[in-house]
């Protein structure tokens, strides 16, 4: 059935066939019989990644196939969502080897997007915990690991959906002693103090700083810094210790509808990052939290997009080189002089690139929403000129608006991306509107 | 633990009841014409859930192959529901008795067949669970799927009166009405979405309602209402809407 889309950010909104499957049979049948197919997860992209001609929808594609519950190896169809996933190896003692800032995102849309968490710079992305996938190509079903088809392997990861439509996919998990997080605060207060901090804090397995971008002067780039290690069993008070690996109540609370414009304004913003900065009254606060506000803090409210309003927003999520530190500075200095920032500025560092296309690369990668408003757009492309100046890039999942040439420049392993894309997907018939808009031809 | 048979295993709905059930511990008996693709169906529900299950071939139309199926169950089940259904196409069942008669065949003397088998075993044990899912549909015959709304209206009729038979001996029958859910049958309609409910949140009610016994359940509740005023259109008024 045709319909208007869109993905997390509500921009952009487009008219698609949307239509879903539940047997690789059916999948099959459906991408011999279409041109312009492109695979859709839980739509938590920002942009237009997964939206096209036909949207193909994984999420009745959800079974889990195979658990070991002694090596910690699992494998499941696409369409499974991290939460699900979640619910089944938490009890039993293991963890998700890499997970974003939401868990409302399927395997598919994992490795397509190729994620990282808060663990980059210690366990790098998703794909580095993938043992095998299959994906259904242009040229039909295919299995491929790092070791057998390489190529359609790190093209598959982070390639945004476009050597085809990920099928099942088998990945190692992370053993824990229990569900709860030990959490150390930090508060910094500028840029300079921070980036010190994330220094210092290195060897911690989770870290991230959520950042005021709106301060001037001393304040510049003040920030929280957050770190964490799963809790062990002994760090436990007595009565968590008693059941140490109980899921976390699900506790939801939704936004039901948009909110207008103006809720959302600068003043709300310096508000929320003010009363955020001042919530920890001391520079210091470490405890033992469960692992849900840890990792996911806005999934608690289901549909807090809708806040932005009806016109949407977009995420602009951008990776310097470790060396670049004055990079940032002018980027950051930019936002704060225009005065446009958000709720959720996410700072974090990155460990090494991983492969070929995915966002990662050592250094620092900042992530902020802008609602869509009159002059964002050449707002943005003044951004992307001092992105691409310092040799950064800004991730696809994300993305719902660069140019062609900021990817095309920003990328460097981009054209042999293209080169593997077009060798598996020989039609083009795997395409997006985002593959549209970044001039990524394959016929 | 309870047993559960479900009869068409392959539907969105049939998966998320059979969830529903293996959640709260039941063993689940899986049948499909095609049960190589329960397999992944099975798989989940065992890793899920930790439960056991069973996959079986069960062709509604193969009528004559009904009793042997049953015989061949590893164990006679405590709860069988009936899940499986053909909407088809009105407009061509019109015009081509082949479509006619597989959606009355489908949705009608097939769901008999089978379930005067179970009803009969359940009737000599004196106890058991019978669901059926029917549909709103049969409650008025509609100009756009007659076909489909009848087959459904005698099956909810055969349903209330089984039911009051097996009272008798001690088994509970239960008629299941959804109105639209969100699934792969549904997926070309256009359905309104406050009217739409989602397959795990019938699954939700059907085992909730046949855990109380209940008789006849509409699902979302308010189809209750809906159908109530729809039955009660005066026919001349009813004509000329052409629904
Ligand atoms: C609140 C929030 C926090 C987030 N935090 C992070 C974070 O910390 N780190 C991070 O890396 N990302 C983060 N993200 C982004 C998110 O993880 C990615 O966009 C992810 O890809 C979304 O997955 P999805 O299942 O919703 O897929 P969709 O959004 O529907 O699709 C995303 C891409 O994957 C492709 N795709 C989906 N399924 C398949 C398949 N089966 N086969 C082939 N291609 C497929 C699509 O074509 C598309 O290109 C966040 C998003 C939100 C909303």
């Amino acid at each position: 059935m045709r319909k208007n889309i869109a993905n997390w950010g509500n921009y952009p909104v487009l008219d698609c066939e949307e239509v879903s499957f539940s047997m690789e049979e059916q999948l099959a049948q459906y991408v011999d019989a279409h041109d312009n197919v492109i695979a859709r997860g839980n739509g938590r992209c920002y942009g237009d990644a997964s939206l096209g001609e036909h949207s193909i929808s994984t999420l009745r594609y959800d079974k889990a196939l195979q658990f070991d519950e002694q090596q910690g190896i699992f494998e499941c169809q696409s369409g499974l969502t991290l939460d699900q996933i979640l619910d089944i190896i938490v009890p039993r003692g293991w963890f998700l080897p890499v997970t974003p800032g939401t868990k409302f995102i399927t395997i598919g849309g994992a490795v397509a997007s190729d994620v990282h968490g808060k663990n980059h710079h210690s366990e790098g992305s998703f794909s580095n915990h993938i043992i095998s996938m299959n994906v259904l190509t242009g040229k039909g079903p295919v299995t491929c690991s790092p070791e057998t088809e390489p190529d359609l392997f790190w093209a598959t990861c982070g390639g945004m959906g476009l050597t085809g439509v990920i099928t099942t996919v088998t990945f190692r998990l992370k053993k824990i002693e229990t569900a709860y997080i030990r959490q150390k605060q930090i508060k910094a207060k500028n840029l300079d103090e921070v980036l010190q901090l994330f220094e210092e804090h290195k060897h911690y397995t989770y870290s991230m700083a959520w950042i005021d971008c709106l301060q001037k002067g001393d304040s510049f780039g003040r920030s929280i810094l957050i770190t964490g290690e799963h809790a062990t069993l002994e760090q436990l008070p007595a009565k968590a210790a008693q059941a140490p690996l109980t899921l976390p109540k699900k506790m939801k609370l939704t936004l039901p509808f948009n909110l207008p414009g103006f809720v959302l304004n600068n003043f709300t913003v310096k508000l929320f990052n003010a009363l955020y900065y001042a919530k920890n009254t001391k520079r210091v606060i470490e405890n033992t939290v469960p692992y849900e506000p840890f990792f996911y803090p806005l999934d608690a409210i289901l549909h807090w997009n809708r806040g932005y309003g009806k016109d949407g927003f977009v995420q602009y999520q951008f990776v310097l080189p470790m060396d670049k530190k004055d990079g940032l500075v002018a980027i950051l200095q930019k936002i704060s002089d225009k005065g446009w920032g958000s709720f959720l500025a996410v700072l974090k560092t990155f460990g090494p690139q991983d492969d070929l296309i995915s966002f990662p690369m050592e250094g620092y990668t900042l992530a902020l929403d802008f609602p869509v408003r009159d002059g964002l757009f050449p707002f943005l492309d003044e951004l992307d000129a001092l992105v691409l100046q310092y040799g950064g890039r800004l991730y696809l999942t994300k993305d719902a608006r660069m140019k062609e040439s900021v990817f095309w420049d920003s990328y460097p392993n981009a054209q042999r991306f293209h080169q593997i894309v077009k060798e598996w997907n020989p039609n083009g018939k795997f395409r997006s509107a985002q593959s549209d808009r970044l001039n990524i031809q394959f016929a | 633990m309870p047993t559960v048979l479900i009869l068409g295993a392959g539907s969105d709905m049939a998966v998320a009841l059979a969830r529903r059930y293996a959640a709260a511990g039941h063993t689940l008996q899986l049948a499909a014409r095609n049960p190589g693709q329960l397999r992944s169906l099975e798989q989940d529900l065992r890793i899920r859930h930790r439960i056991a299950a069973t996959v079986h071939a069960f062709d509604a139309l193969d009528f004559d192959s009904h009793a042997a199926f049953y015989q061949s169950l590893p164990t006679p089940p405590d709860i069988v529901i009936c899940v499986f259904g053909y909407l088809g196409s009105q407009e061509k069942g019109q015009a081509d008795w082949k479509e006619a008669s597989r959606i009355l065949h489908t949705n009608f003397t097939g769901a008999v067949s089978i379930l005067n088998i179970v009803a009969e075993d359940m009737a000599s044990r004196g106890k058991g669970t019978i669901i059926g899912i029917s549909s709103v549909a049969g409650d008025r015959g509609r100009m756009s799927n007659y076909l489909y709304g009848s087959a459904k209206a005698g099956f909810t009729a055969y349903l209330s009166g089984l039911r009051n038979r097996l009272w008798h001996s001690g088994a509970h029958v239960m008629t299941v009405e959804p109105g639209f859910v969100a699934t792969q049958m549904t997926q070309h309609l256009k359905l309104p979405p406050l009217l739409t409910a989602q397959p795990d949140q019938v699954a939700a009610d059907i085992f909730k309602a046949a855990e109380n016994k209940k008789n006849v359940l509409y699902t979302k509740w308010f189809w209750k209402y809906i159908m109530l005023i729809i039955k009660n259109v005066p026919e001349p008024i009813f004509k000329k809407k052409k629904l």
